[in-house]
């Protein structure tokens, strides 16, 4: 596994600035790159799950985005593809953000792992696949990391409800439903005082 | 020289006996030397242990010996918020408790669930054992667990003990005196 590090790639790309690094990816994946947004001197690159690990290596090695921020997994349910996912990366070297987005269809409900590239993947992926119940073919070690074994839900997707499910097995997944009486509780998003932003149960105004 | 002078118990005169119910003196010992089983699971564990420290100095009611082993705890504190995967956890440690053994549930979490309606908390550690005691706050002052402690001490002096233990020799003993 090469160590995930800008060091070579500083090295020969001395001289470029982040905006040359990612106009050099738009020129190098073309074809591969589905949708190209800028927000603020940030980029986002939509691009299709088969090209991950290829542009993901590419980041890395070549344009140094050695640190892999984070891994975010939305569920738009309702849509096809269902699932999205959004990669975090940063570039030490050049302080420069850049922003990965692909679609993932609730039928294949899988993609390749990028934890050899990054290793600090390996968690954000297992927190994913804990939450979502999307699956990353190849990693090293695929469990529940938030969740217990055994735990038969997947509790961020959008049609899992806030209160809970019961299981059906109380000796190996033990769970039961959430009282939510007059709820849900819900804080208020404002510069008010901790008083005024206490969750209280505030159902919805219809 | 000041003279020291037993009030309510001279042995010279009354011999070294005492008399008192057998239960009363079970209790009278069980009460003074519970020993915690700190079930620490969030920030009500900061407040046990300030509980333990110098300043509240939870060994004035002879509570002071934290056994991390359950074989030897009289009493479980259950502090914090009880998760559904460290549900069952909880309660194996509990059953490896011997008996006589009693619970006390310390701040909001452990009673109830608290600020933590969700998919993951348990509502309640009453659930799943038998709690003597709740402490309310969030997190419980350590005054308020000791208090809670003293309710215990209280509850066990009320108890039956004799009988608990042993409940075919005390009806055995009935039939004798009467």
């Amino acid at each position: 596994m090469v160590p995930a590090g800008g060091a070579p790639a500083l090295q020969c790309h001395n001289q470029m600035t982040s905006q040359e690094a990612i106009e050099s990816l738009d020129k190098s994946f073309d074809s591969k790159i589905q949708d190209k947004t800028e927000f603020r001197g940030e980029t986002t690159f939509t691009i299709a799950a088969e090209n991950l690990r290829e542009i993901a290596k590419f980041c890395r090695d070549e344009l140094s985005f050695d640190y892999l921020l984070d891994i975010t997994s939305i569920d738009n349910f309702g849509e096809e593809p269902r699932f999205e996912i959004v990669y975090h990366l940063y570039s030490m070297p050049y302080a420069a953000h850049l922003r990965l987005k692909l679609k993932v269809s609730e039928e294949v409900g899988a993609l390749d792992t990028i934890s050899d590239i990054w290793p600090t993947a390996d968690w954000h992926e297992r927190e994913i696949y804990d939450m979502m119940g999307i699956k990353f073919n190849g990693h090293p070690d695929l469990r529940r990391i938030l969740m217990w074994d055994g735990y038969p839900f997947f509790p961020l997707r959008k049609d899992f409800p806030l209160a809970g499910l019961p299981s059906d097995m109380p000796d190996v997944a033990f769970t039961k439903i959430t009282p939510l009486e007059g709820g849900p509780f819900v804080t208020i998003p404002s510069t008010a005082g901790s008083k005024d932003r206490e969750p209280r149960a505030r159902p919805p105004q219809l | 020289m000041a003279e020291t002078r037993a009030t309510a118990y001279d042995s010279k005169i009354e011999g070294n006996v005492i008399f008192t119910r057998f239960d009363a003196a079970l209790n009278w010992v069980r009460k003074n030397s519970l020993w915690p089983m700190p079930m620490g699971l969030a920030c009500c564990a900061i407040e046990l242990m300030a509980t333990a420290a110098s300043r509240f100095d939870i060994s004035r009611f002879g509570a002071e010996v934290m056994r991390f082993s359950p074989r030897q705890c009289d009493v479980m504190i259950v502090a914090g918020t009880v998760t559904y995967k460290m549900a069952l956890a909880v309660k194996r440690i509990y059953e490896q408790m011997p008996e006589p053994k009693w619970v006390i549930a310390m701040g909001a979490c452990a009673s109830t669930g608290g600020m933590y309606r969700s998919y993951a908390v348990l509502q309640g550690i009453d659930q799943l054992l038998p709690v003597d005691v709740y402490i309310s706050g969030c997190p419980p002052r350590p005054e308020a667990l000791l208090a809670g402690l003293m309710k215990l001490q209280e509850k066990i002096s009320g108890q039956p003990a004799f009988k608990d233990q042993q409940p075919q020799l005390a009806e055995k003993l009935e039939e004798v005196l009467t």
